[in-house]
Order: structure tokens, then sequence, then C-alpha cells
């Protein structure tokens, strides 16, 4: 616990110590904002609530959490830190955990920073701010489950530029499962299993049900189960290199 | 547990290319070792398997008496490694890494403190320690790379390229600092420099192709150089076949490379040769032992077969 914090604390930092964090929570604000306003018709709805913003996090996620979690593994690699990082007295385990909750305790400031929109909404009128925190709480969570995702491909490469485009095509696969853009592709041939399978990996299908206030617990284990599934690949690939 | 650092039939191979192939080696307390070698001969491959970086493909490698595949954290705790190049957080500063390193360690307040601030002094790292790493120079960014692997004093140092990129000055405290340390620990160094063998180690060993190849002191070593005192002449003028001549009734003679006017005597000893020149009034001009080199030696023992005699 106490290494996992330690390197958490370091990675944190290093966010803050480079202009990606400004730059980042600068467009993740200007984005999430506009968006609801403009495409998601926050005012024209009428309605005193947050789904118009929250709709479009999977989006917006698919974009900029690649960012945040491509540096984590490939940045070390690449320096060849990770060679140092890897040589003090701490285990595999400890290491990508504390990388992962850097990133993820990173994305809960960026989505806390959005917290006027919530102002706004309940300066207007009386939303049910039960909705609201579910809501949050499921953003967190699947902003985790794509920083898992992003982290375990990290560490497949040196390059951060390969990082995030294996992230973003990862993170993208799984939000679109459940529409018929992708089912579409295996409904021919495969079993409906697997198909039924396949769509109940969509990100987009578990975060919905969050948004409109049904709380489920399956969609917090589905979130859950597959950050630590990720996380657990993570180990996997950077013991890997190791016996390479 | 006298060795504090035990090779067994260490191996690596990288798909079909074998890196280390079936090292032994045992180093015990108070030995400063020297891993010499041409590039991509595998000591530092070697130094990953002892440090826990890379698990060997076959063999062992038991540190402090920890096998380093089953109980990495355990060997880990004991060890100090600094990688090739010394790389750092270069977004850190030097205050902010060892602070770092230090609480990875597991020191506490003012434990942690003091040990920082000692390592701080003793690599000499107090001028830029609130500096950005990656604006350091090479020696500094170097000795960060020093200091984390000495902050927790550990028995067991292993050290890849340590003065790589240094200035001369920067050379010698560096060498100073690792025979200051090495009474009470067993120090691995790797290193191009022979003088720096002959310098900080108290033994060496010649790595080529992953296989140990030589194991001796530095002196021993240098004894392998076939030009190890041998007796160099300058000819005065153009003598220079009589002198070949006359100095080839003692030892092997031959032309220096590049130098028309020099002959190397080999097989024979400069009190003799200056007693011959006399006796037959030969023109030389100057007349010196030669010294075993390191390349001399490499090229002797490293490489492959044909390149070596031509």
């Amino acid at each position: 616990m106490r290494n996992t914090y330690i390197i958490a604390k370091r990675e944190f930092v290093a966010y803050f110590t480079t202009p990606v964090a400004y730059v980042f929570l600068v467009i993740f604000l200007a984005m999430t904002g506009s968006f609801a306003f403009f495409l998601g018709g926050f005012f024209s709805r009428g309605q005193a609530d947050l789904v118009a913003f929250f709709s479009y996090h999977p989006w917006l996620y698919l974009a900029l959490i690649p960012a945040i979690s491509m540096r984590l593994w490939a940045e070390e690699r690449n320096s060849g830190t990770i060679e140092l990082l890897m040589t003090l007295p701490i285990s595999t385990t400890e290491a990508v955990f504390g990388k992962f909750m850097a990133a993820w305790a990173f994305t809960a400031i960026a989505l806390a920073l959005t917290f006027p929109m919530w102002v706004t909404v309940n300066v207007l009128g009386n939303p049910d701010n039960g909705v609201i925190i579910t809501s949050y709480m499921g953003s967190l969570f699947m902003a985790g489950a794509f920083l898992a995702i992003g982290a375990c491909l990290s560490a497949a490469t040196k390059s951060q530029v390969i990082a995030f485009i294996l992230a973003a095509t990862a993170c993208f696969l799984f939000t679109m499962s459940g529409l018929d853009l992708v089912l579409n592709f295996f409904r021919g041939w495969a079993p409906d299993v697997l198909v039924d399978t396949i769509a109940s990996f969509s990100f987009l299908t578990h975060f919905q049900a969050v948004t409109n206030g049904v709380i489920d617990l399956r969609d917090a284990i589905f979130f859950l189960s597959l950050i630590a599934f990720w996380l657990f690949a993570n180990v996997i690939v950077v013991d890997m290199k190791k016996s390479a | 547990m006298s060795q504090l650092i035990l090779l067994e039939q260490l191996s690596k191979s990288f798909g079909a290319f074998s890196a280390v192939d079936g090292i032994d080696l045992a180093v015990p307390k108070g030995e400063v070792l020297g891993f010499l070698g041409p590039n991509g001969a595998g000591k530092s491959t070697t130094m990953k398997m002892i440090a826990g970086f890379l698990e060997p493909t076959s063999g062992r490698a038991t540190v402090a008496g920890f096998d380093v595949s089953k109980s990495p954290v355990e060997v880990k705790c004991r060890l100090g490694y600094m990688p090739e190049g010394a790389p750092s957080y270069g977004d850190m500063t030097p205050g902010s890494f060892l602070n770092f390193v230090a609480q990875i360690r597991g020191f506490n307040g003012a434990e942690k403190k003091r040990r920082i601030d000692e390592t701080v002094e003793k690599v000499r790292l107090s001028e830029v320690f609130h500096q950005q790493i990656e604006t350091l120079s090479k020696g500094f960014k170097r000795r960060v790379g020093l200091a984390q692997a000495m902050i927790h004093d550990p028995e067991i140092l292993v050290l890849d390229e340590p003065t790589d990129g240094l200035d001369p000055n920067q050379k010698h405290h560096v060498r100073g600092l690792i025979e200051e340390m090495a009474k009470d620990k067993a120090i691995i160094i790797s290193t191009h420099i022979l003088e720096e063998v002959e310098a900080v180690c108290s033994r060496a060993v010649i790595i080529a192709n992953g296989k140990l190849l030589a194991d001796g002191t530095p002196a021993a070593l240098i004894e392998r150089d076939p030009h190890h005192n041998a007796v160099v002449v300058s000819v005065q003028g153009d003598g220079i076949d009589k002198v070949r001549e006359v100095l080839s009734t003692m030892g092997a003679v031959e032309v220096v490379a590049g130098r028309a006017n020099q002959i190397r005597l080999i097989g024979s000893n400069s009190k003799d040769v200056s007693q011959v020149i006399r006796e037959k009034e030969l023109p030389i001009e100057e007349i010196y032992v030669e010294h075993g080199t390191l390349d001399n030696i490499f090229r002797q023992i490293t490489a492959p077969k044909g390149i070596a005699n031509a």
C-alpha cells in the first residue's frame, strides 16, 4: 500500500510538471461544456438534469483518456527509467496500481472541475441530485476502465503515439460494441451467445443505464471488473518484458 | 555467507541470439569487480539479471543469499543499481527524485533527510539540488544516478559504466567514492577504460559474446597483452636496418605500426637492450618499456580469430 501510494504521488505530480495536465484540463472542460450546450441542447431541452452533459462523456473519453494513459509506461520504457523503477524494491503489481491510481485521480480532478455545470442546473431548476451523483460516479468508473485499457497497452510499447492509437482503438471497440455497427459484423455468422456477450461489454449501454438514474450494482461491477482485468493484464505485460 | 553475488551458469537469450552464455562468478564482500568487454558482450545484460530487471533464460543469480528470480524484492532491498546511461526522471529535481527513491527504500522523516543530505554531499549534487534533472549536464545526471543507487547504503552495488561521459576530475571523484565504499560491500562496475580497472578494481573479468573469457587481478590481465613489457626503441636517422638486425638476436622484432623509425622488441628486457645499444653504439634516440593496453587485451582475447592477427 505504502509503495503504491508513493508511486501514485510521484506520477500524479509528474502530470503537473509538464503542460500536459493543464492542456488536458482546459480542453476537457471546454469540450464537456460545449458538447452539453451546443450538441446536447442543454437549454433547449428545458429539463433540469445533466443528461445532455453526461451523454457525451464516452465520446470525449475516447479521445482524451488515451492521452492521459499513453505516457504511463511507454515513457518509462523509452527513457530507460523503467529499469530504475523495476529494480526498486517494489512488486510489479504495486507499480501498476500506483500508476493507474495517479491517472485515475487526475481524471477525477478533471471531472470535479466540471462542477459549474452542476451549480448551473441547480440554480436553474430542481434536478434530481441523486441521479447526478450516480452519473458522476458512473463517469468516473468508465474513465477508470478506459484508463486501465490505456495503461496496459502503454506497457506494450516504447512509443507514446502507438500507445495512444492502440488505446483509442480498444476504447472505441468497447464503447461501440453495443451498437449495430459492431454487432452486425458478428450477427451473420456468430452464435447469439457470442453476439450477446459482445453487446454486454458495451460501455455505452452500461453508462447510459447509470446516467438514467438506474442504480444497478451490476454496472458498477462491470466497470470495476474491467479495471481489474486490464490492470492484471498490465502486470502480465510488464512481467513478460522482463523475461523476453 | 561469504559470497554476496553468486552466478551459476547464468544465461540469457533473446530469440536465437544468446546474449549471456553460461557465466559462473562469485563476488565476496570487499571486492570491486570490473566487467570489461566490447560493446554487446553481455555486460549490461548480466548486470540487469543481477539487479532483477531481466529474468535469466537458464541458470541462477543469487544475491546476498536470495535467489533473484524467487525473492526479487529481498534482493532489491539489498542492492543498489545504476542502469546504463543513468536514467532518471527528467521532470523531477535531484531533490524530489532522491526523496522519491528514499521513500520507496522505506526511509521517513529525519532518517530520510539525513540519508539524502549525506548522499548529496558524497556525490556533490548540492548546487543543482533544486534544478530540473533534464537541464543538468551529463556529469550531474550521472551523479544523480549514483546517488539513487547509494542512498540506502546497500551491501551490493552494481554500476553500469559509472564514469562514462565524465571529465577527468569527475572520474577521479567517482573512483574515489567507489574505493571508499569498497571495504564493506561487493561492487560490480562495467567499463571500457583499463586505467579505471587498475585504479579501483581488485579483480577484473573479460566478457565477450556472452562468455567469461578471463578472470584475474588487473595486473595479471595486463600481462596477457603480448606487448606488455616489450621494449621500444626509436632509431635516429636511417640506421633502422642495422638496429633491427642486431636486436633480432635478442627476441622477436617488429616495426611499430605507423612509426617507420620505431622498433618493438618482445621477449627481452630494457636493461639488456640498453647494454647492447651501448656496446654496439647503435643510433638510438629513445628507449622505453611498453605497458599492456586494454585495446590490445581486447583484441587478443575477444576478437574473432583472423582479425586478431591482422
